[in-house]
């Protein structure tokens, strides 16, 4: 039997569709990243050494106390008793939520313990100080 | 003067640079992207209702007051000193558990360095008192 030898074929890759796999890569890539940024109130947070990485972002939703006692969340201002409501639905949409205090070095610590009272009624206990890094 | 006329050469934009184009714009945005992940001291609030009788000798009482100064036990130490005071105290009981309580007049700044202590301490029972 006489083996058929078979036709040179064409071995290129096509890169004509090269651009748009890019381009979905590229518009993957900016619909993923979150820029979901509220931009809270001015605060400088305090230093600490012993500080943990927030593992998601999804689930983290943010306080902000600043130094004259305004609490704000999501850009929303809230006296410390509305806190409850607030961190309830989120607590209720998302029971893996960290509650991530951003609170000026300088406010009084009777607020912050009001948010804890209120934290603790909304049963959203998972708790993070944002602080900075210290350097000695 | 004669005017001149074009001949029209068969106009093609040239699509072989698109992807170096498109890659760029992807390194870019690869590039600018910032996940600035957020960081800070990790704590677990007690649930509502949820208080528990503790023997008084396993507690250990940390008082702040409103200038900052820390009561340890009834004594006053130096927030610096905290974390080596408080790993010697757990170390002769293992079962203390650090009652933080904080004067409402005193700094957020003071009572996160007293909680950054006792966490450098390798202290795990630290129970937030609701300060009056």
């Amino acid at each position: 039997m006489k083996i058929q030898r078979k036709t040179q074929l064409d071995s290129e890759i096509p890169t004509a569709s090269m651009p748009d796999i890019i381009f979905m890569l590229l518009i993957f890539f900016m619909v993923t990243t979150v820029l979901r940024e509220y931009s809270g109130l001015p605060i400088s947070l305090p230093k600490a050494k012993r500080i943990e990485k927030l593992k998601s972002k999804r689930h983290t939703s943010h306080i902000w106390v600043s130094k004259e006692g305004l609490v704000s969340i999501e850009d929303k201002l809230y006296s410390a008793d509305g806190v409850r409501h607030v961190m309830y639905e989120k607590r209720v949409s998302d029971p893996q939520l960290v509650v991530s205090l951003k609170a000026d070095e300088r406010s009084k610590m009777g607020l912050i313990s009001d948010i804890h009272t209120e934290l603790r009624k909304a049963d959203a206990l998972k708790l993070n100080y944002s602080s900075k890094t210290a350097v000695d | 003067m004669a005017k001149q006329k074009r001949r029209f050469k068969g106009g093609e934009i040239p699509t072989s640079s698109m992807a170096d184009i498109a890659f760029l714009l992807l390194i870019f945005f690869l590039v600018t992207t910032t996940i600035d992940m957020d960081k800070g001291l990790g704590m677990v609030l007690p649930a509502e209702g949820e208080e528990i009788e503790i023997n008084k000798k396993n507690i250990l009482n940390c008082l702040i007051n409103s200038t900052g100064n820390v009561l340890l036990g009834g004594e006053a130490v130096d927030i610096r000193n905290l974390a080596k005071t408080v790993r010697q105290k757990i170390a002769q009981n293992d079962k203390l558990v650090i009652s933080v309580k904080a004067h409402s007049a005193s700094r957020y700044e003071d009572y996160v360095r007293v909680i950054d202590q006792l966490k450098q301490a390798n202290a795990t029972r630290i129970s937030i008192a609701e300060s009056d």
